[in-house]
């Protein structure tokens, strides 16, 4: 029982995590039809940029408790460095390819990934050694539930992702802006001949998804402290399964990305526990084709008429 | 940008040229949309219509010739710039949201404007006007009769309140009692001080509402006038009216 509920935690805190970079697939897939394989890497940035304002700040393993403002400070100097990434990322990379064929966007994509994973690598930006995040959060344990401790961390994890998913949720179906993101979805002339200036809309749909990428990414560095190199395959690995978790939900619609993650994560994490630890990314995969033959396009993607 | 007196060019294409690619599908056509009127541009499939108000919209741009709007050269801009100086383009096909329900594709028409009240007036104008959209307000647009979509369409487009109304075969595919209400509807909003460029297949409907006729063929005007000179013109009546 213990164990088992050790484990459920487990898979809900890298569930949420999964579900958090999965929106952000889903939402590029829904405006513009392609897979952002660079997406994983902005996480990847993401987590590493968190670490390296936490160095700047002077926040380090050693340095004692940090107050409380850190944490808080980290998480948005690294939302808003990822922000700007994706923005840059959209505007040079994929914008000139607008009216390109599929596979030269794709291509791009994964040009973009290499140049982010390798950029990371330099010296001056991250460097080539692993590094461990120290703990912004005090390690304090809120509760204990049938000899299962809860601690801070997890439930951070949990809450934060779950208050973005809520607010990404608002701004989609309920502001005006999300109207937009919605008919540019949907057909980019006919939403501009509502008048919405569809190039902000794509630009915009970056930068939420980079900050939601970025975001994860310092849960991650939050949970598991320890950060392999930017070029590391964990991330690529970490970014594939999300993007599993976005195809499993249904590519494009929002719901499908969350409940994706969560399943991802609760199916990885009982796996490891119940079956064997070292297959652990071969049940995401089995998940994925198990999904795909029942439902090829994903659990939400057909029956769902709200895409975005 | 400057009122237009009624009787004086709103809208005026000159030698305007589009090209798709090595494709010439708009070779030099030059009119001119009287501010209150209905101009209808008729021709048979492919000869350029919906492209000419595509490029009016900005959709495509223009490879050649001058648009002019209110005296102003308008090539160049946006088309949700366009959209904010006044015109308004209902596409061809209807391109309805299908996942928004009816009140949301009509609000999101609305796109531009920030006046709540007057957003609200004019859905219920568009209510008024068509009653079975009221009945399907909270339904997806995507199970509304291809009628009802139609509409929604002409009413979405209404809602940023343009002075020059597009509009891409508002009767395509629909059956005959359907035809005559959208064609009414589109005198009535004529009436009410929009000015129309029309484009139909259905010849005969539209220079019975038009004021003004062009006919269109593969990308060259070779007919344009008054619309009832053209309905009683021989060749237009062999080519786009079966000889009745
Ligand atoms: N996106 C496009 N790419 C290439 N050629 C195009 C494109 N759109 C239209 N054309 C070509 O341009 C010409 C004019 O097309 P357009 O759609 O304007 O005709 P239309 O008069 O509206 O015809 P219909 O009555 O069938 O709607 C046609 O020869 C068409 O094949
Ligand atoms: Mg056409």
């Amino acid at each position: 029982m213990t164990d088992l509920l050790q484990t459920l935690l487990n898979g809900l805190a890298v569930g949420s995590l999964y579900a958090l970079i999965a929106l952000g697939y889903t939402m590029v897939y829904g405006i513009l039809q392609f897979i952002n394989f660079a997406h994983g890497d902005v996480f990847m940035i993401g987590a590493w940029s968190a670490y390296a304002v936490a160095a700047a700040l002077g926040f380090t393993l050693a340095g004692g408790d940090p107050p409380g403002w850190a944490a808080v400070a980290v998480l948005l100097s690294s939302m808003g460095i990822c922000a700007v990434l994706g923005f840059f990322i959209e505007r040079f990379a994929y914008r000139p390819l607008r009216s390109a064929p599929r596979l030269n966007v794709l291509i791009t994509a994964i040009g973009v990934s290499l140049l982010l994973q390798n950029t990371g690598q330099l010296r001056p930006v991250f460097g080539t050694q692993p590094q461990s995040m120290p703990a912004l959060l005090p390690d304090t344990t809120l509760f204990q539930v049938a000899g299962v401790r809860v601690g801070l961390v997890d439930v951070t994890v949990v809450l934060l992702a779950v208050a973005m998913m809520v607010g990404l949720q608002w701004l989609v179906f309920r502001t005006r802006f999300g109207s937009a993101m919605r008919a540019v979805s949907h057909d980019h002339r006919i939403a501009a001949l509502m008048g919405i200036r569809v190039d902000t809309v794509i630009s915009f749909t970056f930068v939420v998804g980079s900050a939601l990428a970025a975001a994860a990414g310092f849960l991650f560095a939050m949970k598991y402290s320890g950060l392999k190199q930017p070029a590391d395959a964990t991330w690529v690995l970490l970014g594939l399964k999300a993007f599993v978790a976005a195809v499993v939900g249904g590519i494009g619609n929002l719901q499908g990305a969350m409940l994706g993650g969560l399943l991802i994560g609760m199916v990885e994490m009982l796996g490891a526990a119940y079956l064997s630890p070292h297959l652990r990314d071969l049940y995401v995969f089995v998940l994925l084709i198990g999904v795909l033959l029942f439902r090829p396009t994903g659990i939400m993607g057909s029956t769902s008429v709200e895409k975005v | 940008m400057s009122l237009v007196a009624p009787g004086h060019p709103l809208l005026e294409l000159q030698d305007l040229h589009v090209h798709y690619g090595a494709i010439h599908a708009i070779k030099g056509i030059s009119l001119s949309v009287r501010q209150g009127e209905i101009l209808t541009l008729i021709g048979s499939n492919g000869a350029g219509k919906s492209t000419t108000l595509r490029a009016i919209s900005a959709l495509v741009r223009a490879s050649g010739g001058r648009i002019l709007y209110r005296g102003h050269a308008i090539q160049g801009y946006r088309a949700d710039q366009v959209v904010g100086m006044g015109i308004a383009h209902c596409p061809e096909g209807r391109g309805v949201f299908p996942a928004f329900t009816v009140r949301e594709n009509l609000e999101v028409g609305a796109f531009l404007r920030k006046d709540r009240e007057g957003i609200e007036a004019d859905i219920e104008t568009a209510f008024t006007r068509f009653p079975v959209l009221r009945q399907r307000a909270r339904q997806p647009a995507g199970t509304l009769s291809g009628g009802e979509q139609q509409m929604l369409a002409i009413s979405r487009a209404l809602m940023c309140r343009p002075a020059l109304l597009l509009l891409d075969e508002p009767s395509l595919g629909l059956a005959p009692q359907v035809v005559q209400t959208i064609f009414a509807i589109i005198r009535e909003i004529n009436r009410a001080g929009t000015t129309i460029l029309l484009v139909e297949q259905n010849a005969h409907m539209a220079l019975q509402v038009a004021h003004q006729a062009c006919v269109l063929d593969v990308g060259t005007v070779v007919a344009s006038g008054p619309a009832a000179d053209l309905a009683r013109s021989d060749e237009v009546k062999k080519a786009y009216l079966g000889g009745h």
